[in-house]
């Protein structure tokens, strides 16, 4: 009895006769969180009244650097705990877990410094993520037999996602050997591992060479396929048309707009959280008309994004 | 000089009783810190649970209207593990869900702690104060085989009957090792070392998998311990015995073994003792011969002077090999990345 077989896949429509804004409730929310914050010293970092994610569909979370996206996942997903606020994920009340914990529930992260596990192969991290083993129990791990044969059926299930993930021909290597990208794909190949319902993915396309950026989108899109939730981080509003259901923008702590992709780009106070308060065109997610300002304006505001990053050590 | 007595004292000392014990602290400091990435700064306070903890018992003794006469080696053994265990758990609960710094402070303190609280006058009765406890070994030399009466390999018969044990626990300690390196529970351990937040994220209770570490990497210290006073027949709160120096030892041979290797800690300990064996003889002898005039080196700086060539050893192999013996280059590459 698998959590895999409770899924299935949702039809993106669903969310057709949602409002186009801030805290909107959908039709079947897997995670709900409220009046959530998290102050360092005087800075809130983030601040959320009220957000739902629905189920099965992939959300994109995006806004410029600094917004929160990182400290707010950090935040759902227990390696961070808010000063107020509450959340559930499946209808359970979430707070206060340790991040083992969330992960079990079947919410899963990755990180935006990615975390391979340098000295362990790939196919051991692969092996790692599989959840209730148990010869990672103290006393049975010295008995063999008593996990011979699921470590077998894990090894399998590993050795198909490294190959959807084109990752197969360094099996044997250390991860600390993987490029950026192949890292990028080690981390999520590895969170899926775990079977998870929700998956969240902090910029996980950031550093990928543009090669793999449309193989690791497929990916995102078949998750969605099999029936999982997505969340993601991501810069790149290229990416962002292309594979999310709904857009969830947050600026300076709190969620600002939420609507699907084509909304976005109209929507003033995304503009003016992008690229300041002074200017007259809107930001466009349509691709004929606009795509060079598009990706102008986009790209500058991407610029200013990734000087910041470079001065902050990111502080996840 | 005489090179066949500096070869036998050098062969005699590489798989003497302090390789012995060397190696079986030293595989537990291996698990600790090649395999989980624990900072253990305080490995003699494990050895010091395991030593007072098997010799309490069996001395007998009285303290405070207590009184116990000579217990049975089980017992002792028993009690000894026991200690150890406790004291990993009052290390790693208030350290281990922080940063890995804390660890070790708070290790080479406690270790040290233990060592002066034990050598407290107002423990006399219990651990002999500052003069130990001596003639606690007597019920186990007489389960002597007599096979062994005569000695083995110019050990003598009390010797040998300890490094025959201990050289046997130490096959069984490596095989116990392996087993748990190479199995999830291994896997787990050593996801942590590279990265806590990522086993955490993957639903793996990183505290609890630190925790497990601590105390069995403890246990093979204090059993380390155990052979060391069952060897010397006495167990002394002196620094060199039970005193940071010790764990700094036992530090040298897993380096130089080359850390997360199976076999590294036992290697590293035959070479450590080995080595300073060898430098200590062929520096007495050279001095004896005259290849080294008194007014350079005399006799009696021989025992500082070999250290000093050891820590010179030490530095090369970092230099040349920073892997260890066994270890891989290739994980040390990983580290630079
Ligand atoms: N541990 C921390 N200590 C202090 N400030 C922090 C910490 N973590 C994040 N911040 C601050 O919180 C804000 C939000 O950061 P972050 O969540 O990383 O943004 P994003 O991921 O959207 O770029 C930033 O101003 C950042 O400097
Ligand atoms: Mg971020």
């Amino acid at each position: 009895m698998s959590r895999f077989t409770e899924l299935k896949a949702v039809d993106p429509a669903i969310l057709d006769n949602v409002p186009q804004e801030a805290g909107s409730a959908k039709p079947d929310a897997i995670l709900t969180a409220t009046g959530i914050t998290r102050r360092f010293g005087g800075l809130v970092a983030v601040d959320v009244n009220h957000l739902e994610v629905q189920r099965g569909l992939i959300t994109a979370l995006i806004g410029p650097n600094g917004a929160g996206k990182t400290t707010f996942f950090n935040l759902i997903t227990g390696f961070d705990a808010p000063d107020e606020g509450s959340w559930t994920f499946e209808g359970k009340p979430m707070g206060a877990l340790a991040p083992h914990k969330v992960a079990r529930q079947g919410m899963v992260r990755t990180f935006q410094l990615t975390k391979a596990l340098s000295k362990i192969t790939v196919i051991e991290n692969m092996k790692l993520g599989a959840p209730s083993q148990s010869g990672e129990n103290f006393f049975k791990a010295l008995l063999h037999p008593l996990w011979r044969d699921q470590e077998k059926d894990i090894e399998e299930k590993a050795d198909a996602l490294l190959e959807r993930f084109k990752l197969n021909h360094m099996r044997e290597e250390f991860a600390g050997t993987l490029s950026g990208g192949q890292r990028k794909l080690l981390e999520m190949a590895r969170a899926l591992m775990t079977d998870p319902k929700l998956i969240m993915l902090d910029e996980p396309m950031a550093g990928v060479n543009p090669a793999l950026t449309q193989s690791l989108l497929e990916h995102v899109k078949s998750l969605r396929d099999e029936g999982r939730t997505v969340i993601f981080v991501e810069h790149d509003m290229d990416v962002v048309r292309d594979v999310s259901d709904w857009v969830v923008v947050m600026a300076e702590g709190g969620i600002i707009a939420e609507g699907p992709h084509s909304a976005i780009g109209e929507n003033k106070a995304v503009v003016d959280a992008y690229l300041g308060t002074t200017h007259d065109t809107a930001l466009v997610f349509n691709e004929e008309t606009t795509a060079k300002i598009d990706s102008a304006k986009i790209d500058s505001a991407k610029i200013a994004d990734t000087a910041v990053t470079t001065e902050i050590e990111d502080p996840q | 000089m005489d090179w066949g007595q500096i070869f036998t004292f050098t062969a005699e000392s590489a798989f003497g009783t302090q390789a012995m014990y060397f190696a079986i602290a030293a595989i537990g400091l291996n698990i600790h810190f090649g395999y989980t990435g624990l900072l253990n700064f305080g490995h003699a306070g494990f050895m010091t649970c395991g030593a007072y903890g098997l010799a309490i018992p069996l001395a007998g003794g009285e303290i405070w209207g207590f009184e116990w006469g000579q217990q049975a080696m089980w017992k002792g053994v028993l009690i000894g593990l026991i200690a150890a265990g406790i004291f990993g758990l009052l290390l790693g609960i208030p350290t281990l869900r922080l940063r890995a710094d804390y660890l070790a402070i708070v290790t080479i303190a406690s270790a040290e702690i233990l060592r002066i609280v034990v050598r407290a006058t107002s423990l006399r009765g219990l651990t002999g104060g500052s003069n130990g406890i001596n003639g606690f070994t007597t019920s186990f030399q007489n389960a002597r085989p007599s096979f062994l009466d005569d000695g083995f390999l110019g050990y003598s018969s009390r010797q040998s009957w300890v490094l025959m044990l201990g050289w046997i626990f130490v096959l069984f300690a490596v095989g116990f090792t392996y087993l748990l390196i190479h199995s999830p529970w291994g896997r787990v351990v050593k996801a942590v070392r590279e990265d806590e937040d990522a086993a955490r994220a993957l639903g793996k209770n990183a505290y609890s998998v630190k925790m497990q570490s601590l105390v069995l990497g403890g246990l093979f210290g204090a059993i380390g311990g155990m052979f060391f006073v069952l060897a010397q027949g006495s167990v002394q709160p002196t620094p060199q015995d039970f005193g940071t120096p010790k764990t700094f030892f036992i530090w040298v041979a897993v380096i130089l073994g080359g850390t997360a290797r199976l076999w590294g800690p036992v290697i590293g300990s035959i070479m450590f003792s080995g080595l300073l064996a060898f430098t200590d003889t062929s520096l007495r002898e050279a001095v004896r011969a005259d290849y080294i005039p008194d007014s350079i080196l005399d006799g009696v700086q021989v025992g500082q002077m070999r250290f000093i060539l050891l820590g010179l050893g030490l530095m090369l192999l970092m230099v040349f090999r920073p892997q260890g013996i066994f270890g891989d280059k290739r994980e040390l590459a990983l580290d630079a990345r």
